[in-house]
């Protein structure tokens, strides 16, 4: 059966055995992603499968895990690692920033870094701190890298293979609090362009933006605002660099209105990104100014708080009342 | 993992007060070899290390360490056994309320006791301890409210606790981060001619970290007043020693220029010794020393951590032979330095504790939703006095809806 029900995490698995199975040269890197299986058992089985060579238990070292995973596509392989939450990327992040997103750059193109790096991110799990965070805009912001977020299983099983196929760096942001969400995966089908938005949902009142967590958030922001009559229209953007501005200009042109909604703060996040290129790609069609809703400029709070910190179905909505007020 | 491949992993001997500086060693040949190394064992097929007490709870010699604990009082060793037993109990609590759903998750200290509350008594009221996110025992030894140890493990606060009342810094998620700050205090301290140390604890995982090198690095380089405590409890999450070092990790110290010593990780004295020797080295303006305590994790990495998946249950069991309580009672015992009595208050002490901890943790009130705001900035910003608004002004529009 080329279609299955299946949890995103699941989806990702079979993903990274497709990879491993059809080139040798993909590894599976990161801490306890081996005999574990990761601590969301994202590679579960895989190590069992593939052995100790392909499928790494690396040392406690994100520097490291990054690090040596250049060296090793310097060598013609193709790591996809693991960082366990998105708080432990930042020791990563010297080699991300300043290494892996510049070297094709700097070798005048000679060199190619088909690394991908699997990110586990986002809130609502209650969590301790440092589990829970956004941190994609701090990599769009970084010229030479590649920032891509599924939001459910079918995506994340293609989305994955392409990433690996890239020959850039992928930065991949796994939306943890949908690991268990199930979905069809057809994975005979022909996937669309790693960097093309989908349109969930037409509509033609307001356009909602999002990616990866918030896109379930906002079909139930839809759902709810069909019942007072109102007709939302849904992107999930799968990719935060590059940005699908074209899909997200089509349709503000019809519902002339645009509210996008993402957990990380919004001060300088992705949402000031698309409002203003949207503000001057679309400035006449406009009916509302472009809304966002997202986090907070505070600590990503407590687990007994992050429900007021998170985007919800209120808020949402709220944004969306106000955008339809104008 | 059997018995034999966990004493397998530990092969060189610490010697004596300067440990692994000896250098004389011809170890760097056959840890250079491309498989790691087939660990040597001491004739009684156990890791060599510093140990006062043995298993069975016998005292034995130590011509190094025995200096360090001469001056012990039968009074200080039921002290010891005391703080060992209300951690434990401590830590069962707060397992427990975990599985009832009371706190969202919580790192166990079982198996643990002895390094932490050893090395934790050691220190001096001026000390100043950097911790990760399992030191309890350690917390207890300094004063800490256990209670308050809870709050970022129920998701009401990120740490809570001010750090200079007891000189014990908040717990470190990010793993080796804090070896940094402990040698940047202890290079102020230095700077400021105290005469304090600083400890920083981590495990040995944590060893893999650059931090944790970059620490050794500068704490070498400015011959900092602090004692690098390494919980080496088998264990980071799923992954053995074995895949973060080569070499027992008190013998990184020697290529940084100080002391690495390896002391049993289940003999509170042994740990009350070797950490007052090192703590007095500090002091005495001499520079770090890395202490590795040979212990073991009884339990889960954390309550979300299956060990099932990569470990064998008999691996458990033959450390809890080795059981740090267990031992000190026995010495107890068969000393005649504790009665049925004292046990037997330490018991309903222990109960009391449960019960207090439990009450705390069910009292302890969500926090208030504004606290989102608090404490984001020493001197305020304007965005985030922005964001308090209209975060009011969206909770005071539920309240009118309500009304209404
Ligand atoms: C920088 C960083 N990477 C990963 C993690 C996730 N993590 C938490 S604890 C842990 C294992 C730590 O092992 P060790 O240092 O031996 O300490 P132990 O928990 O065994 O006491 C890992 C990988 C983290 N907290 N920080």
């Amino acid at each position: 059966m080329a279609v299955e029900k299946m949890a995103l995490a699941k989806a990702i698995n079979e993903s990274l055995r497709r990879a491993l199975e059809t080139d040798p040269k993909v590894l599976v890197m990161g801490e306890d992603v081996g005999k574990l299986g990761g601590v969301f058992r994202v590679t579960d089985g895989l190590q069992k499968d593939f052995g100790e060579s392909r499928v790494i238990d690396t040392p406690l070292a994100e520097s490291g895990i990054v690090g040596t995973a250049i060296g090793l596509a310097l060598r013609g392989y193709r790591p996809v690692v693991e960082i366990q939450f998105d708080g432990f990327v930042f020791p990563a992040y010297d080699q991300i920033v300043t290494q892996l997103a510049k070297m094709h750059a700097r070798s005048l193109g000679k060199v190619k870094l088909p690394v991908v790096v699997r990110i586990p991110y986002g809130g609502g799990i209650g969590a301790v701190e440092h589990h829970s965070e956004s941190p994609e805009a701090l990599f769009a912001h970084v010229s030479g890298l590649k920032v891509v977020s599924p939001s459910n299983a079918g995506d994340a099983y293609w989305m994955m293979q392409q990433a690996i196929q890239s020959d850039d760096p992928v930065i991949f942001f796994e939306p943890k609090r949908r690991y268990w969400d199930k979905a069809e995966v057809n994975t005979e089908a022909i996937p669309g362009p790693l960097h093309k938005a989908r349109v969930v949902r037409e509509g033609t009142d307001l356009t909602l933006v999002a990616y990866g967590p918030m896109v379930k958030l906002c079909q139930e922001v839809a759902d709810a605002a069909a019942e007072e009559g109102r007709s939302l229209e849904i992107l999930d953007l799968r990719s935060v660099s590059p940005l699908d501005f074209d899909s997200i200009q089509a349709s503000v042109e019809k519902t002339r209105r645009l509210v996008v909604v993402h957990e990380a703060p919004v001060f300088f996040g992705s949402g000031a990104e698309i409002a203003a290129r949207i503000t001057e790609r679309c400035f006449y069609h406009l009916e509302a100014p472009v809304l966002r809703v997202g986090g907070y400029h505070a600590p990503y709070p407590p687990a007994r708080l992050e429900e007021e910190y998170l985007p919800g179905l209120d808020r949402v909505l709220d944004a969306v009342d106000r955008s339809l007020a104008y | 993992m059997t018995v034999e491949s966990t004493a397998a992993r530990t092969t060189r001997r610490s010697a004596g007060t300067t440990g692994g500086t000896a250098g004389k060693r011809t170890t760097a040949k056959s840890t250079a070899a491309k498989k790691p190394a087939a660990a040597k064992k001491s004739p009684s097929g156990e890791p060599e290390l510093v140990q006062l007490l043995t298993p069975e709870g016998k005292r034995v010699k130590s011509a190094a360490y025995d200096k360090y604990v001469t001056g012990i009082t039968p009074e200080d060793l039921r002290g010891l056994y005391r703080d060992m037993v209300l951690t434990r109990r401590f830590d069962a609590e707060a397992t427990s309320l975990q599985r009832q759903g009371e706190l969202g998750l919580w790192a166990s200290l079982l198996g643990q006791e002895a390094a932490q509350i050893g090395s934790g008594r050691a220190t001096r009221e001026d000390d100043y301890v950097f911790p990760t996110y399992r030191e309890h025992g350690v917390a207890w030894c300094r004063g800490v409210d256990p209670t308050n140890l809870l709050g970022m493990f129920r998701g009401v606060n990120n740490g809570g606790w001010d750090p200079n009342s007891n000189n014990f810094h908040l717990y470190t998620i990010v793993i080796g981060s804090q070896t940094l700050h402990a040698t940047g205090y202890a290079m102020g301290v230095a700077k400021d001619g105290a005469d304090s140390a600083v400890i920083a604890y981590f495990g040995d995982g944590a060893s893999s970290q650059g931090d944790v090198a970059e620490s050794f690095t500068f704490s070498a380089v400015y011959n900092a007043p602090v004692v690098f405590f390494c919980q080496n409890n088998q264990w980071a999450i799923s992954e053995p020693t074995e895949r973060q070092t080569r070499v027992p990790l008190y013998q990184r110290a020697q290529g940084y220029g100080f002391p690495g010593v390896r002391v049993d990780g289940n003999d509170v004295l042994a740990c009350l010794a070797v950490t007052r020797w090192a703590l007095e080295r500090a002091r005495g303006g001499e520079g770090p020393t890395l202490v590795e305590a040979y212990t073991y994790r009884m339990g889960a990495h954390t309550t979300s951590d299956d060990p099932s998946k990569y470990r064998a249950d008999e691996e458990r069991e033959a450390w809890e032979a080795k059981d740090p309580i267990l031992r000190l009672r026995r010495y107890l015992e068969a000393s005649n330095h504790a009665d049925e009595g004292f046990f037997a208050e330490l018991e309903a002490e222990s109960e009391a504790l449960g019960k207090r901890v439990r009450e705390a943790v069910r009292a302890m009130p969500d926090p208030d939703h504004f606290a989102i705001f608090e404490n984001v900035y020493a001197d305020g910003h304007a965005l985030v006095d922005e964001e308090r608004a209209q975060f009011a002004a969206y909770q005071a529009s539920f309240a009118d809806g309500e009304g209404a």
